[in-house]
Order: C-alpha cells, then structure tokens, then sequence
C-alpha cells in the first residue's frame, strides 16, 4: 500500500539544487536504505522528506493527501525523524525528553495526559531504555543516547520514521543492537523505515530495498542484490570493490580493496 | 512536589518585597500610617514604582528567555537586538530638537524599534535569521548606534543632554501614569503571548531543526517572538533606560531551579524578577536619600557576585 509518494522532487538550499528530479514510492512496511558518497545528496533528501527544507517543484504525496494541504503538525504525527546527533546544552532527564517526542499531539498549552506519560513509557520499553528514564541525556553513552532518541521519535506514534546514520557514532556491538531494533519496530510494530546508512553492509543485511544516490540523483534502486553489485559500487564511489556473499544472511557483502600491495 | 514549592517560595517572597518596596522610600514613615488619607500620595507614588518595578523584571527576563531559547546562546540578553543604543539616540535626537515631555519617551521606543529593524535587515538570510548573524548585527548595530550617541554628546554645549547618560543606567521613575499603562500593556500581552508559545520554546531548545520535527512552524514561531521580545524591551527601555543583568541572570538562576521547561520556568521567571527588581528598587531609593542611584547600577552590583558564585559553583561541579 502506497504511503508517501514522491514525484519529480526538486530542492536544495537557497536557490541551489541538490536534489534533481526525484521520484520514489514509499510502501507501507518497507525498510528502505538510502546509501551513496558523501555529497550526493542523502541528507538533503531526508531534509525535504520531513518538510526541513522547502522544495523548489515537485509533487509530495502523503497516505495520498497532498502535502502542501497538511499542516506540519499533523505530518509530524504521523512521520518521525532520528537525527544523527543532537547537542543538548542544558540538563534534562531522558523521560523528559522522550515526552518531547509528543509534542505534535498536544495543543497550546495542553498538558501531558497520562496517555502521553503511558506512550512514552512505552516507547522507552520498545527501546530497551525504560532503566534510564530518570538519568540525565548528558550522563549517557552513545548507544544509550540514540535509543533514548529512537524513543523520542517512537512517542510521535509515527507510521513511518526517518533515520540519519543511524549508528554512526557506535562501535559494531552497539551497531548490531540499534540495527535489530529498528528491524524489530519495523517487523513487529509496522513502523516503515527509511534510513541513511554509511556502511554499505549493515544496509545490506537489514533493508528490503535499497537506493543508491550519486549526485543528487537515484544512480539504482531495488532489492540489495540488484544495488550491491562491484559494478555499481565501483562507478558511484570511485574506489575497487569485491562483492561476497555473506555465509550466514546469502546476502552481498562489499570487501574494501586498498590501493598498493 | 519540588515545583509547588518552589512557587510557594516565591510567592512568599513577592509578597514580602510588595511589603519591602512599599514600606520603605526616601522618607520613613511606618506602615500604619501610610494608609492614611495623609500619604495617600505617597502609598501611591511607592505602589507604581512597585508595579513598574514588577513590569520591568517580567519584560526583561522574558525577553531574555526568548532570545537565549532562539539563538541558542545562554549569554543572549533582551538589548542583544540593539534596543538600548537605538532608544538612547532616539531619547538625544529628541533633546536636540528641542522637544520634551511625552515626545522623549515617544523618540526612545521609536528608535529601539528602528534599530531592532535594522538588526533584522543586516541578519537576514532569504527568509530566515541565523543566531550567529542576529548576534553579530546587534552587536555592529549596537556600537554603530552608541558611537553616534556619543558624538553627539560630545559636540553638544546642551548640559540637559548629559542627562542622557544617567537615564541610559535606568530609573524606575513614573512622571506619567499613562506611560506605565502603555508599558504594562506591551509587557503582559508579551508575557502571556510568550507563555502560549511555551511548548514552541522547550522544541527550539533542542534545535530549529529538531522543533520542525516535532511539528512547530519555525519562521513564523520566530518572528513572533521575536517582534514579542522587541516590543517589550523597546518600551521598557523608553520608559526606564537600560537595565542591565535582570534578563540575562534571573532566567539562568531560575533555570537551575526548575529545569528548562518553559511551562514552569517562565512563571517562575517572572516572579523571581519581579522580587529582585521591586528590591533593588528599594534600594537605590533608600541607599543615600534624596539621591537616587540608577537601577541599573543596583541590578549589575548585586547581579555580578551572585552570577560569578552560581558559575564557580557550576564549574566545581556542584
């Protein structure tokens, strides 16, 4: 079932076009990668999707309304976004936070209800965090921090969720952990994904579909065995590749080659 | 729990500094009698300074609270925007033309406006304001405008325009009842506005793009609160001059109180200067009667040691 459709998107900042022509359909249930080099315009995409940035022509369907004819309120109940790395200032404890996620739900000047208080409770045991609801974000550690933003995102009761490199700054355990989570919501809680992912290998092993973007543009989009292949790779981001299977998953698997012997 | 006492407190300690600034002035005369129809005057003319006292701090540290929320920048004050210089020059271009009475407050707001105008012309971005390039225009605008001032200060033989000077270091003295009437009104259409914007404000201090996320209108949400945050220091700055340190150090001592919520942390806000202010008041009327020491200076002398010990506390990691 069709649930964000994207025709002809154009955008960018100031009067520049990064994004070109871009069409894509997001389904209901897809765990979709966006992979490709830097530069090429991922994060810029994900900033028109979630209405950061306005586009310059295109037409955006969401569950088949026009976006120009929904509020950014009324989106941001239903679409939710984990960025790669916030810098919190100042002290606050990760329940508070998580009831930020409910925001868009409220009115002017309506107070949290106990629904919201029940939603981000358990949007915290959806992420394995409930523990640290009283600590604060800063005393954190970076695995910690992302699912407590995971969290956020989950107490907008979003039916499709946005993710910026999800597992950057994490080491593989960690990586492994926020991957199967956010596999988890997707299977389980019919969340659909939409993700930026830097390791061609982690998108591999988790998504459904992939899209692969050079310069601004889809280079190739498909399942992970038509994306992943040397020949793609090679041409998109300049450097030598070999492409294996992966033993366990039969997917692709990109081996790095390095320059001199 | 923690919240409603620390509201308890604070009232109890408004009501106190009422009591403080309306009991205490140039001359003493116990409280009993104050309410006599004698001292009606008297009762009255403390009771406005009072109110004015309160106007000042709520309008003051709101805007403060607005502007470090927007621009991220916890060391943003309410003249960051250029407020002061343009109303003291508005104030002096007044003077030079000869022109008194109603028309010198007038001028002052006039030019605090201009100049916030102006700030918003030199920091705009397509159709946004970036913090770092709102800052840097206030400041250039800022020292524009008071090298200007000061010129003219200089060249004129006019003795009244020293008098600027002193006004520019704030005074909470009402000559015309109507000018309280029109900075309250600014002040509370501005508090109440802002407090309706409360939810917007804990969104932004995540960042502008996080506040999208979350579904706030960032522009527009912007340019409210700040056109809000201007108006109300404008006329707060044409009626009692600059003073200084109230909307910076009020809003961060009462952040450590009650979180970064604004929900909480403007009410509370607007309570705790308020109490500072009418006290501060007290004192510069009863320090060394007749005279009366600028505000101004009262609010930077108290401020400064307690915001250097909250910092040294902050910094041992208390």
């Amino acid at each position: 079932m069709k649930l964000f459709t994207i025709h002809n998107l154009n955008g960018g900042y100031g009067k520049e076009a990064v994004i070109r022509d871009f069409s894509i359909q997001i389904n209901q249930g897809d765990f979709i990668g966006i992979i490709g080099p830097n530069g090429s315009g991922k994060t810029t995409l994900l900033r028109l999707l979630t209405r950061v940035l306005r586009p310059h022509s295109g037409k955006l369907f969401f569950e088949d309304k026009d976006l120009t004819h929904l509020s950014l309120k009324e989106f941001c109940r239903k679409v939710a976004f984990v960025s790669q790395d916030i810098p919190i200032h100042f002290p606050i404890s990760v329940f508070e936070m998580v009831l930020m996620g409910r925001t868009p739900h409220l009115k002017r000047l309506q107070k949290h209800s106990h629904k919201d208080y029940r939603i981000a409770e358990e949007s915290l045991s959806k992420t394995d965090a409930l523990h640290l609801r009283n600590n604060k974000i800063d005393e954190l550690s970076a695995g910690e921090r992302q699912r407590v933003m995971i969290a956020k995102a989950l107490a907008q009761t979003p039916v499709l969720l946005f993710l910026d490199e999800p597992t950057s700054h994490l080491d593989i355990g960690h990586q492994i952990q926020i991957m199967n989570l956010i596999q988890k919501l997707n299977r389980h809680n019919g969340v659909t994904v939409v993700l930026v992912l830097h390791d061609l290998n982690l998108a591999g092993e988790y998504c459904s579909r992939l899209i692969l973007m050079n310069e601004g543009n889809i280079f190739r989009e498909g399942t992970v065995e038509e994306v992943l292949t040397y020949q793609n790779i090679e041409e998109v981001y300049k450097t030598i590749v070999v492409v294996k299977e992966n033993p366990i998953s039969q997917k692709p698997y990109v081996i790095l080659v390095s320059g001199e012997k | 729990m923690r919240t409603r006492s620390v509201f308890i407190i604070l009232f109890v300690l408004f009501g106190l500094a009422v009591w403080l600034g309306i009991s205490y002035g140039s001359v003493s005369i116990p409280f009993r009698e104050l309410l006599s129809e004698n001292n009606r005057q008297i009762l009255y003319l403390r009771l406005s300074r009072v109110i004015m006292a309160l106007i000042a701090g709520c309008g003051l540290s709101v805007s403060g609270i607005i502007l470090q929320a927007l621009l991220k920048n916890p060391l943003a004050d309410p003249y960051l925007l250029g407020t002061s210089s343009g109303a003291g020059l508005g104030a002096v271009m007044a003077l030079l033309l000869g022109l008194s009475g109603f028309f010198l407050p007038f001028f002052a707001w006039l030019g605090a406006i201009l100049s916030v105008i102006l700030v918003l012309y030199l920091s705009r971005e397509n159709t946004t304001f970036s913090s770092q390039s709102l800052i840097l225009s206030g400041v250039i605008v800022s020292i524009a405008l008071s090298s200007v001032l000061v010129l003219i200060l200089s060249l004129s033989p006019n003795e009244t325009l020293h008098g600027i000077l002193w006004w520019l270091w704030g005074n909470l003295q009402i000559l015309d009842l109507r000018l309280l009437v029109f900075v309250s009104f600014f002040v509370l259409c501005g508090t109440l506005l802002t407090f309706f914007f409360s939810q917007d404000l804990n969104a932004i201090s995540l960042g502008e793009e996080e506040a999208i996320h979350l579904g706030i209108s960032i522009e527009s949400v912007k340019i409210i609160l700040i056109a809000t945050a201007s108006l109300m220091t404008a006329s707060l700055v044409c009626i009692c001059g600059v003073i200084g340190f109230v909307g910076l150090m009020v809003p961060h001592m009462m952040r450590r109180v009650t979180g970064a919520n604004h929900n909480l942390l403007l009410p509370a806000t607007c309570l705790a200067s308020g109490v500072f202010m009418i006290v501060c008041d007290t004192l510069s009327r009863t320090i060394y009667p007749p005279i009366e020491i600028p505000i101004g200076v009262i609010t930077s002398m108290l401020g400064t040691p307690v915001f250097f010990w909250l910092f040294k506390k902050k910094r041992d990691g208390i």
